[in-house]
């Protein structure tokens, strides 16, 4: 495993029950850099994506097998602790889920969870700053997260995993739910975390893909339901000259 | 010759319309007009009892002997025989049945809940004559093993018991709230890192805690207004005492005996229980708009 990797997927399958939802899967997630995942609905990519910091665990009869390797270490091994992979590989939703609770909390909540003892105001500073959030609320911070637009809430989402400073940030659509002026702030947030983050981004739009990543990974649902990965390759690539026929049909449109 | 929008067909739409509207309404009715009807009566008895009795003595007085002489009208020793039982039941029915709905919404697996949900309701289900002899019979002796001075008739087990008795109000109605809240904020809360505790009880119970307040509402309401329990095991000495391992008479328990006692419709002994029937109503009013009040101010919307 080059030391370029954060994470590397060796032959994973999940299923749901009986059912497979996605098919032996091998990837390899470049540090600091942002990979998105696309492809039409039902083809696993959330599934996949949420395996990724065993969010999975959390639903009823989802198996896995094969590896994820975070820091060369099988997230999946029987002596590692699932909430502590999870405070390392952070995750973002595809609808803006704050607490209910007030700005502040929103950003101290993981923060508490994880044991922090430092300055808890200039920790809640710092990662609202970071998802260029802090000008906006810095006046109202005991305000409940609720009064905040969806763009802000998906931002304060963001803020929130950052300020439990994760090494990888995975994101499950984090912009279908806004509209277009807040899905590009999501977009411009994105871009300028990678120098410190590596991202996962699963986006159902192809524009999005092909602005903020670096690398692309496209998969397909089979005949059999599941889903697989078809093509993993630079963004630039896939977008311009992918290999596979099924690409080049998806990102040209001829079915999504 | 169609029958599609046939013009009788449509005047009976209408007029099934305001029928089902009104049916509808009648019965909403009938519980509204009960509850006024009781507090009328309430009022009416009870202004019979206040002519003659001053509410002052009344509500301060701390001896209670409306029939034996010499009478006596002071009705905190109902009063504490009451919250005695009350707090006893609390202080097992509200963090037993709180943990319950914890450990069903959170912890159990569905299989697990599935079975211990219906035999929680089994239990709400009991007659309460039932729980009244149990603890009679069985709680008080048991207790009487390691404390000494406990009377046969006591307000100990009858709180004890009583307390089981409503953990299922607590849990149920609590588990129903902690059930109903979204699966994001929990997904949020462990994408963060927080283990399954920290989960229930920093996001879950937080988000619930106008449902859990209410089931705790619910439960403690039913416990002031339980009867035949008190009746059967609390005693019926009326006393000014914090003392549970003393016979104690509840408010309740009062009204019970001497509505079957020989108190002629209408006398002067008779109007006393209307009394204690409405300053009865008049707590658990309260205890509804505190509760009211405090589900207002900490509730965490979502």
């Amino acid at each position: 495993m080059a030391d370029s990797t954060v994470i590397s997927v060796k032959g994973l399958n999940v299923y749901y029950g009986d059912f497979q939802a996605v098919k032996d899967v091998d990837m390899e997630i470049k540090r600091e850099s942002v990979t998105a995942l696309i492809g039409p609905s039902g083809c696993g990519k959330s599934t996949y994506l949420r395996c990724l910091n065993r969010m999975n665990d959390l639903i009823m009869g989802a198996s896995i097998q094969g590896e994820v390797l975070f820091e060369n270490r099988n997230i999946y091994d029987s002596n590692v602790d699932a909430t502590e992979i999870r405070s390392r590989i952070g995750m973002v939703f595809q609808k803006p889920n704050p607490f209910p609770k007030s700005i502040y909390q929103n950003i101290a909540f993981g923060l508490k969870v994880n044991g922090f003892s430092g300055d808890m105001d200039e920790a809640v500073e710092k990662s609202l700053k970071q998802a260029a959030l802090w000008d906006e609320v810095k006046d109202r911070l005991n305000d409940s997260a609720f009064t905040l637009s969806g763009g802000q809430q998906q931002r304060l989402c963001i803020a929130r995993t950052l300020a439990v400073e994760p090494e990888v940030i995975l994101m499950d659509e984090p912009a279908s739910a806004l509209d277009p002026i807040a899905t590009l702030a999501i977009e411009d947030l994105v871009r300028e975390l990678k120098t410190n983050y590596t991202i996962v981004i699963v986006t159902h739009n192809m524009q999005q893909a092909a602005r903020v990543s670096d690398e692309t990974a496209f998969f397909m649902v089979g005949e059999d339901r599941s889903g697989y990965l078809v093509e993993h390759d630079d963004t630039q690539k896939i977008f311009t000259n992918p290999t596979n026929r099924r690409t080049e049909e998806y990102i040209t449109g001829r079915f999504s | 010759m169609s029958e599609l929008r046939d013009p009788k067909k449509k005047l009976w739409v209408k007029l099934e319309g305001s029928i089902v509207k009104w049916l509808f309404m009648l019965c909403a009715l009938v519980s509204i007009l009960t509850t006024v009807g009781i507090l009328i009566i309430l009022l009416y008895q009870g202004y019979g009892f206040f002519k003659e009795i001053n509410l002052w003595e009344f509500l301060t007085g701390t001896r209670w002997t409306p029939i034996l002489k010499p009478r006596s009208y002071g009705v905190l020793p109902l009063v504490s025989g009451t919250l005695i039982v009350t707090v006893i039941a609390a202080s097992v029915a509200l963090p037993v049945g709180l943990m319950t709905a914890i450990f069903l919404s959170e912890y159990a697996a569905d299989r697990v809940r599935r079975i211990v949900k219906p035999i929680l309701e089994i239990l709400a289900g009991i007659p309460t004559v039932v729980y009244g002899y149990f603890a009679l019979t069985f709680v008080t002796p048991l207790l009487q093993n390691v404390l000494d001075d406990l009377l046969i008739f006591n307000a100990l087990s009858a709180g004890l018991v009583m307390g089981i008795m409503i953990i299922p109000m607590v849990s149920s109605l609590s588990e129903d709230a902690m059930v109903s809240v979204p699966r994001n904020l929990r997904e949020a809360a462990y994408a963060l890192g927080a283990t399954r505790y920290e989960v229930s009880l920093r996001v879950v119970v937080p988000a619930a805690l106008s449902g859990i307040i209410a089931s705790f509402i619910i439960a403690l309401s039913r416990a002031i207004g339980e009867t035949m329990l008190v009746t059967i095991a609390a005693g019926a000495t009326p006393k000014m005492t914090l003392n549970p391992l003393e016979s104690v008479q509840t408010m309740t328990a009062f009204i019970a005996q001497t509505s079957m006692g020989e108190q002629a419709v209408g006398s002067f002994e008779y109007n006393t229980i209307f009394a204690v029937g409405l300053l009865l109503f008049c707590m658990t009013l309260l205890m509804n708009l505190l509760g009211f009040w405090i589900v207002r101010r900490f509730r965490e919307a979502y």
